[in-house]
């Protein structure tokens, strides 16, 4: 008995178009197609759909980067399922990258505006980085425009924004504590757009092409969380999916790097791993063509895709973070302890001093 | 010193049931939860599973914790009047004057009058003490949420996770734990005090709810 009427893998192949004449094998596309309906927790019925939505019309794309490392960018380079020119340049109208554009200058800035103009309400936008508000945001400019200029009419005007990394989701490693530049969100910068957040320092491409993938699927982008994450990528927390929960669940603990519960792979909550408060899915995509993540590598998880991570997260090493108001290199712990000895000490005290205090008679 | 002493009802029964419904609640929450934030037993076989039965024993314990709150918050409108809220809330004139006796007292400056009651700045201290109590079950659950959804959950803390980072959550729950403990040696040692100079039987009082009060105290 079949189990599809149709095999859905050969009504997607018939569905390849011009993918091929780009020297896209078969087998690579079909590979795609299914890895995504895998990614999406799509049935496999939707595999033909997928097919078919990549090989229709291209939606034009823009990529902007404001106060950014260029992370972002260099993950998706490297992305290989598919790789950026079998796929992205394929399939997507990719007008606008300031790192891989080819045109340069006044020619690269009439690009970008020529897709604002002529495709107002139907490009997509993907932002890198963050957005400094203070100062008239003088911090960033492009061309001679302010980022926060820039993103208010890019992706004001877009279908959709994307914002990759945890910079462009939550103002990141630039909006860390003093936040000199005032960095902040694409979101907040520019509350009125359509913006679903994919943090993560840095993204994982995957999650990328899903979102587009979905949207050439379904002709919307994926529902998401209250912190504007999809849920196929940030519904679950890093700590319930990790390869190494059943260390954590019989008390194996890495206690010290190179020792032997290291050397074994046990969990790594004491070494400070954040897994347990950071959701993302990291343990079932990992990274590089799902070579590894950091956990499978032997280094906890330092929560970069949770907002205000470099504030709240850190000590990176450390369960606890550091108590507020008292000197930087204090844990709960220290504090905690001496708070009980004072209380003892106190207690103590007071007993002496009830010893020798004169009985006085009512 | 010819004083009369009147057998008193001061503290009904769900009163010293939660009462130590709570202390085997604290001392159970604090070592299980001092081991889930720094595991101090090396497990060094997968057969193993410490993690998970002192995380098991927490969250039977906050459970059972809330409850035992809970069911003193009723009796703080139901109970008798030395259980009643207002009892925690030492704010009217006579009151506050009586808090300045009590400190008097406790720096050994004077002595002070018996209560068959909680003394009045006892009743704020157990205010500030169920206030942490509240925030504790309220930031546990918080942290219970992030993998348990549900509605209950939410409702009972995953709340706080739109206003606090779970590590803030976490370091707050964790300092708290030492506030209590610290509360829980003052606590004893001030009950004993207190006994030694009223000798009003405060120390057997919570097991059998009975004091001892000088007659011209009891009015």
């Amino acid at each position: 008995m079949k189990l599809f009427p149709v095999d859905p893998l050969q009504e997607a192949a018939e569905s390849m178009g011009a993918l091929g004449d780009k020297g896209l094998s078969r087998r690579d596309f079909m590979k795609f197609c299914t890895g995504m309906a895998a990614l999406l927790a799509l049935p496999a019925s939707f595999i033909p759909k997928i097919a078919e939505a990549l090989g229709g019309k291209k939606p034009y794309l823009v990529w902007l980067e404001f106060q950014d490392c260029c992370g972002n960018t260099e993950a998706l380079l490297r992305a290989s399922k598919p790789t950026v020119g079998d796929i992205v340049l394929d399939i997507l109208s990719v007008d606008y990258h300031e790192t891989i554009m080819a045109p340069a200058g006044k020619q690269a800035e009439k690009s970008l505006m020529d897709v604002v103009n002529n495709q107002k309400g139907k490009y997509l936008v993907v932002v890198e980085g963050s957005i400094p508000m203070k100062d008239g945001g003088v911090y960033c400019c492009i061309g001679g425009r302010s980022a926060v200029d820039i993103a208010r009419e890019v992706c004001g005007n877009a279908l959709a924004t994307i914002a990759v990394g945890t910079c462009a989701a939550y103002g990141g490693i630039p909006a860390a504590l003093p936040n000199p530049t005032g960095a902040v969100s694409v979101k907040e910068a520019v509350p009125g757009a359509t913006v679903i957040n994919l943090p993560g320092c840095p993204v994982n491409a995957e999650n990328i092409t899903a979102c587009i993938v979905h949207y050439l699927t379904f002709g919307s982008l994926p529902n998401t969380d209250k912190l504007g994450r999809p849920y196929f990528a940030y519904g679950k927390r890093i700590h319930d999916n990790c390869e190494r929960r059943a260390h954590f669940d019989a008390g194996q603990f890495v206690r010290q790097w190179g020792d032997e519960g290291h050397r074994q792979g046990w969990c790594l909550y004491e070494m400070g791993c954040k897994g347990p408060e950071t959701f993302k899915n990291c343990p079932t995509i990992k990274y590089n063509e799902g070579t590894s993540w950091p956990v499978q590598a032997g280094h906890g998880c330092i929560g970069c895709a949770e907002p205000n991570f470099w504030d709240t997260m850190t000590p990176f090493y450390r369960r606890l973070p550091k108590v507020p108001g008292v000197s930087i290199e204090s844990t709960a712990d220290k504090v905690g302890a001496g708070l009980a000895a004072a209380t003892a000490a106190g207690l103590v005290i007071h007993g002496i001093g009830r010893a020798i205090s004169p009985k006085k008679e009512e | 010193m010819n004083d009369t002493r009147l057998k008193t009802y001061a503290w009904e029964f769900p009163v010293r049931f939660t009462h130590w419904i709570n202390f085997l609640c604290i001392l159970t929450l604090s070592v299980t939860g001092f081991y889930i934030g720094s595991p101090f037993i090396h497990a060094y076989s997968s057969k193993q599973w410490i993690m998970g039965w002192m995380r098991l024993i927490h969250f039977i314990a906050a459970y059972t914790f809330m409850m035992s709150v809970i069911i003193r918050l009723y009796w703080s409108l139901a109970g008798n009047k030395y259980a009643c809220i207002s009892e925690w809330l030492p704010f009217t004139g006579e009151k506050t004057g009586r808090m300045i006796d009590d400190l008097k007292c406790y720096l050994l400056l004077s002595r002070k009058s018996c209560h068959v009651g909680h003394s009045a700045l006892g009743g704020l201290t157990y205010l500030l003490l169920f206030i942490i109590f509240i925030f504790e079950i309220v930031s546990g659950f918080a942290m219970y949420s992030v993998n348990h959804s549900g509605a209950v959950w939410t409702l009972l803390g995953g709340w706080l996770t739109g206003i606090m980072l779970l590590p803030t959550i976490r370091l707050y729950h964790h300092i708290l734990m030492y506030v209590i403990l610290a509360f829980a040696m003052i606590h004893v040692y001030i009950s004993w005090f207190s006994d030694s100079r009223e000798k009003s039987g405060l120390m057997g009082s919570i097991f059998t709810g009975y004091k001892f009060i000088p007659e011209k105290d009891v009015k």
